[in-house]
């Protein structure tokens, strides 16, 4: 494969309420700071992610388009994922070889709606949105089915809010809420193949394995609480390869944390969700891009090696990215 | 454009106002099940599934790759869930292709569908976020400006829309899974239907459709059956909201018509191409589409239009499956145009076949006329 790197990463100050920015306002300086700390202005491909049910309207990514200027007419496309999944797309993209360059961004305004609820209709219409399962009460279903000490769960959130409250990108929410905060924000990061990569910036963040796997989405075929689609998706990425100085992990509960660390065979040595993770900062359809950013950004400072990125999509981690981003010695 | 890639299955449900008798996820499978059939392999086959579709307002379901991973055999591998406004079938098949081009996998199911009974499309379209104001009504609102200005300008006679209304329907007559069959379409039918956004008629509009299309794509390794291959694909897209854009002949298309050319090794299209299937929702886009996509000079493609040149018996026929003129399950529409060409140059598109057909081009565009999603797939091996 075609050696990628992440290069740049920039994301807004999330907020916790509507700031009355639309989405091309949001979005927009943070591409023109990715733009500046990658040293780059235009790309081979540009993809992106969004939900248009966050809005509540259709094409809520066209206008967002606006906010790149993209003229002449550029290469692009769009996930209604995670923009973890867009930066996948890219990675994919950059396989061909026609092109060495790509910007991915997400973006997310939680605040315009009810999102517990309207998480509800990402289920199968027929059987499961009619029981009126909201984003809680089926993240409590797993909880349930992991039934882990309430005093784990509780030192994860306690631990999230303490390192969000140090990242000055995240929110600074109470530790008796176990839930995560809505949010709104953006993200954006730029990939390199090597060659390029390398004369950008001093560390690169390689991505030297990646992979994603879904599972069914019925949560009564699952072992709630085991995620296979992470284990495998990590076995295919070759997290177990190397030791793994620090983990982004896009666990919106404390449980999922639990999960997650296991299914990606995560030891203590780990440091996860040094950022706060997305306890700190939930801007849902960039939470997950976000987790790629926060790791990048690790081996860009050269304060880690070795880290590992995850993504997640569906109910109860259904659908998982992991990445492996490494420094490598030129 | 990296590795080699074919279209060993095609996969089509039948297109109608509504289907009642299956949900969302059995709409999917139909499709998807045909195209296994078609290559002659099955869900276990299969790397990687790619699902696209138009707004999840059209049927209320949010992100629904979630819910139907279990029907198009998803679970354990890789899913991706495309969307990129009208345009997203085409670049459905583009981020399937792209998968097998870039080497990460050898067999990828693409699925696009919309399920449009499910809701009232023209209405969910026309939303709009709480910080601006919707000026228009549906697609056909925004769009019927733009034709409007392409007649103005290409000094065109007003008839010309209602022969490619007349000829899309004509060609659906052969077209098993066509939505609009209209046995005895003729001109005086179309010009008799009540005018809805000047100057399209009833009868110049696409319908609204329930509808699944699916494709098996390979690496050369992996191919089975009957091979139509991938020559060249591309994407454009451009803001919306750019004052010196030209919206009735958009650059994003022109620049993505040469950049698939080019790789497909195309120096004209009117010659090098056999048959194409593009997206022309509303009868006029016919004449637009021949001059964005060279072939024709700018202000002659009414003309071609006209001359019969783009009829199945024509010498280059467009549409020759009657289009999204006949057949319009929104998110699905484009594949459909993807799929049909790869059809006509495997020899397999049935009664609408275009003899001989060597070289075709699946086109598709979306938002406001700003995406667009091109490929040219051939018999032989590029």
């Amino acid at each position: 494969m075609r050696e990628v790197a992440i290069v740049a990463f920039a994301q807004t100050k999330h907020t916790d309420h509507d700031t009355g920015q639309n989405e091309a306002e949001l979005i927009g300086p943070v591409i023109e700071e990715v733009r500046a700390k990658a040293g780059l202005r235009d790309f081979g491909f540009t993809c992106s992610g969004s939900c248009d049910y966050l809005a509540g309207a259709p094409f809520s990514f066209v206008a967002a388009l606006d906010a790149l200027g993209a003229w002449p007419p550029i290469q692009e496309s769009h996930v209604e994922m995670d923009g973890a999944f867009a930066l996948y797309e890219a990675w994919v993209r950059l396989q061909h070889g026609d092109v060495d360059t790509a910007l991915v961004y997400g973006f997310g305004k939680s605040s315009l709606g009810s999102l517990r609820e309207i998480m509800t209709l990402q289920l199968d219409p027929y059987y499961l949105v009619p029981l009126g399962l909201d984003q809680t009460s089926y993240a409590g279903l797993q909880a349930g089915a992991l039934d882990a000490p309430k005093e784990t769960l509780d030192a994860i959130v306690r631990r999230s809010r303490h390192d969000g409250r140090a990242n000055p990108y995240a929110l600074d929410v109470p530790d008796d809420q176990p839930e995560p905060p809505i949010t709104d924000g953006a993200a954006a990061i730029v990939l390199a193949v090597r060659e390029v990569a390398e004369g950008l910036v001093a560390r690169p963040a390689h991505i030297t394995g990646i992979a994603h796997r879904i599972e069914p989405h019925y949560l009564g075929m699952r072992d709630l609480a085991r995620s296979t689609s992470a284990a495998d998706a990590a076995l295919a990425a070759g997290v177990g390869k190397g030791p793994v100085d620090v983990a982004e992990l896009h666990a919106q509960y404390a449980h999922e944390e639990l999960i997650l660390r296991d299914a990606l065979g995560l030891g203590a040595d780990t440091v996860v969700n040094p950022s706060g993770g997305p306890l700190a900062a939930n801007p849902v359809m960039a939470t997950g891009l976000i987790r790629f950013g926060e790791a990048a950004q690790r081996i860009l400072d050269g304060t880690a090696s070795r880290a590992v990125a995850h993504a997640t999509s569906g109910p109860c981690l259904q659908h998982n990215l992991v990445a492996v981003l490494e420094a490598l010695d030129g | 454009m990296g590795n080699r890639c074919a279209v060993i299955g095609v996969g089509q449900t039948k297109y109608r106002t509504r289907r009642e008798d299956v949900s969302i996820a059995g709409l999917v499978r139909e499709a998807a099940l045909r195209a296994l059939e078609d290559a002659g392999l099955t869900f276990k086959d299969i790397d990687a599934v790619v699902i696209g579709k138009a707004p999840d307002l059209f049927e209320g379901v949010m992100m629904p790759e979630s819910y139907l991973a279990d029907a198009l055999g998803a679970a354990g591998k890789p899913m991706m869930r495309v969307h990129t406004a009208g345009s997203v079938g085409g670049s459905t098949a583009l981020v399937g292709a792209s998968l097998i081009q870039g080497g990460v996998h050898d067999r990828v199911l693409v699925v696009a569908f919309e399920k449009q009974s499910e809701s009232n499309a023209t209405w969910a379209l026309s939303t709009h976020l709480p910080f601006g104001a919707s000026l228009v009504v549906g697609a056909g609102g925004y769009f019927a400006p733009h034709i409007r200005e392409y007649i103005r300008r290409a000094g065109a006679p007003e008839h010309i829309g209602t022969l490619v209304a007349v000829k899309d329907r004509q060609n659906a007559l052969k077209n098993p899974y066509a939505h609009l069959r209209i046995p005895g379409i003729s001109r005086e039918m179309v010009e008799s239907t009540p005018m809805l956004w000047e100057p399209i008629r009833y009868l110049e509009t696409c319908p609204s459709s329930d509808g699944a299309c699916a494709l098996v794509l390979a690496s050369e390794k992996a191919v089975t059956g009957t091979p139509a291959w991938v020559h060249g694909t591309a994407m454009r897209s451009e803001p919306i909201f750019r004052a010196d854009r030209d919206t009735v002949n958009p650059q994003g298309g022109k620049d993505c018509a040469a950049d698939v050319y080019r790789q497909a090794g195309i120096a004209d299209p009117r010659r090098d191409i056999d048959v194409a299937e593009t997206y022309v929702p509303f009868s006029w886009y016919e004449p637009m589409w021949l001059e964005n996509l060279g072939f024709c000079a700018e202000g002659e493609g009414w003309k071609l239009t006209e001359s019969g040149a783009t009829a199945l018996d024509g010498d280059i026929p467009w549409n020759a499956s009657g289009g999204v003129l006949s057949s319009n399950p929104i998110g699905a529409s484009g594949l459909i145009r993807f799929a049909e060409a790869a059809l006509q140059v495997r020899g397999m598109a049935g009664d609408h076949q275009v003899p001989d057909a060597k070289t075709a081009l699946g086109h598709a565009y979306g938002g406001g006329a700003q995406f667009f999603a091109m490929w040219i797939v051939g018999r032989d091996k590029p």
